[in-house]
């Protein structure tokens, strides 16, 4: 058989899915400012917060280190799933990627199974990065099932709807504009949307931003890690906020 | 692979109106036309990314929207433009696209023929124009697709990186893969392809092979190079001394095209007319009607607009 007789055929499923998140990964740990979103930032705001707390003498129910680890995993997570995603994916759209894709033979559900896995292996990367600092500050997290559950279901979900939010960002707008976009979201909801700060540190506001994406995704973290439970109504608001984001992405996304 | 009677319009501009063509299997064929003749239109429309919006179009017997999932890995699939990640390595992308599939070809190989080697490493952004496109080749073939799009292959490509491109589709054509190739150059044309279809303003304007194309008619040229520029009123001048049936076409103010009969007594007016005019003939060069004075005399307008 010569070079180029024709024996086509996909592989299967799964190694595209492999193949597809692995290159993600590389791609999205290579580039520099995602990897100061997705790491320094982080490590910066758990450090200065428990830090900074120390100093003006602000004092919570629980050690600073252990109400402001929670936040900053929340954080990491929303900085990844949504801030990340929206951009590369945004210029994936501009270079022609997904259009390239798109004639290979990785299905539309491989393409997003390995970007989805592809965030979470970030994730894992960040976790590891941010709860190491964290105990070397001297965190301690609950520990017990309803923490576990509670910590890892609200990331999944957190994950699916910021992801979901940030395709439907990167679907609709141009590259740059989804690059300024994606990232003032990020700084807007960091600041004012109850995501590294407890929703009581907003006052009469804390009762609207139990309602994002963001302040949902922080309380979840908080009652596993803080309290030890699974919290019902944030993984309620993250699957309403999936849901919108899903059938946004769905009408609006184009591979061009 | 047919293609039935294809109508696309974007808002009022009418991209295709009417188009039929075929392609047979196992063969090179060029679809040939100026910019927005419908070249990639109609190249999109039989890859899937566009349902069309009358008319019918049949890839290896499937239809390329309803059957997508079906076709996409029979084909391969070279876009005009990038698609690779800017921050991906060339032979990292080409890998990455050669795992999608069951029996890929070797990457190793395909880098060297298509003379990939040096960059291998670079970031797709930093690779030049001929190299990205080299890569856009690479990533078409190495799935062993029944049948490849490309999409102006060469376009913009220096001397060695074009013959490198043509020997490859050559090579992937005599191994048993159909090509499908636009370019808006008659010679890659002319080189390439068994089949030509000359498409202008979404029609089909006229199909064959490029001998075919060619033949059928007395008409020559006689194309005609000088060591210092022409007199001027050179043209005029010329067509008195060569009489009604030639036509004269000055190309720059070194060179010139006779189109007319070119026989012995013609070739022998241009010399004596050289030696009245004090021009010394660099070179004097004997044609047949190529396949842009083919597309002239079908739509009055040149191919290179």
């Amino acid at each position: 058989m010569s070079t180029f007789t024709p024996q086509p055929g996909a592989a299967p499923l799964h190694r595209m899915i492999a193949a597809q998140a692995l290159m993600e990964t590389r791609l999205l740990l290579r580039n520099g400012e995602q990897l100061l979103l997705a790491v320094v930032i982080p490590v910066v705001v758990l450090v200065g917060g428990v830090a900074g707390s120390e100093r003006v003498g602000l004092s919570f129910s629980d050690p600073a280190v252990d109400m402001f680890t929670p936040g900053v995993l929340a954080l990491a997570v929303m900085s990844t799933s949504f801030t990340s995603l929206a951009i590369a994916t945004g210029f994936e759209r501009r270079y022609g990627v997904i259009k390239r894709l798109g004639a290979s033979p990785l299905p539309r559900s491989g393409l997003l199974g390995g970007k989805v896995l592809a965030l979470l292996a970030v994730e894992v990367l960040q976790a590891l990065v941010v709860g190491g600092v964290a105990l070397a500050l001297g965190w301690n997290p609950q520990g017990g099932p309803g923490a576990v559950v509670g910590a890892l279901l609200t990331a999944l979900l957190g994950t699916a709807a910021f992801a979901s939010l940030g395709l439907f960002v990167a679907g609709a707008l141009r590259a740059e504009a989804t690059l300024a976009a994606a990232n003032l979201v990020y700084l807007l909801l960091m600041a004012g949307g109850a995501v590294v700060l407890p929703r009581s540190a907003y006052g009469s506001f804390g009762s609207v931003v139990q309602w994002l994406p963001s302040g949902a995704l922080g309380d979840g973290l908080r009652a596993a890690l803080l309290d030890g439970h699974v919290a019902v109504l944030p993984a309620l608001v993250l699957l309403g906020w999936t849901a919108l984001g899903t059938a946004l992405t769905a009408r609006t996304f184009t591979w061009e | 692979m047919q293609v039935i009677d294809l109508a696309m319009r974007y808002g009022d501009k009418v991209a295709l109106d009417g188009l039929s063509l075929e392609v047979a299997r196992g063969s090179i064929t060029a679809v040939l036309g100026p910019n927005g003749a419908g070249k990639t239109t109609t190249l999109e429309t039989c890859e899937g990314y566009r349902r069309p919006q009358s008319g019918t179009v049949r890839v290896l017997g499937l239809d390329p929207v309803r059957d997508r999932r079906a076709l996409l890995p029979r084909i391969g699939v070279m876009l005009q433009g990038s698609g690779a990640w800017s921050g991906a390595r060339a032979v990292e992308m080409l890998r990455h696209v050669a795992s999608l599939h069951a029996h890929p070809v070797d990457v190793d190989l395909l880098v060297e023929r298509l003379g990939l080697a040096d960059c291998g490493r670079t970031p797709y952004r930093r690779l030049s124009g001929g190299q990205q496109q080299r890569l856009g080749l690479a990533m078409a073939v190495v799935g062993r697709p029944e049948l490849v799009f490309v999409d102006e292959p060469t376009a913009g490509m220096d001397p060695q990186a074009r013959r490198d491109t043509w020997a490859l589709l050559e090579e992937v054509r005599r191994d048993g893969v159909t090509v499908v190739l636009t370019t808006h150059y008659m010679d890659e044309a002319e080189q390439l392809a068994d089949t030509v279809h000359i498409i202008d303003r979404g029609r089909l304007v006229a199909s064959g092979s490029p001998t075919e194309l060619t033949r059928g008619s007395q008409v020559s040229t006689i194309r005609l190079v000088v060591t210092r520029p022409f007199p001027p009123g050179a043209p005029a001048s010329l067509t008195a001394a060569l009489g009604p049936d030639v036509v004269v076409r000055l190309i720059d103010e070194l060179s010139l095209v006779v189109t007319g009969p070119a026989d012995a007594s013609t070739l022998a007016r241009v010399s004596r007319w050289c030696e009245e005019q004090g021009v010394l003939p660099e070179s004097l060069h004997l044609g047949t009607r190529s396949l842009e004075d083919v597309f002239l005399d079908l739509t009055g307008r040149e191919l290179a607009v």
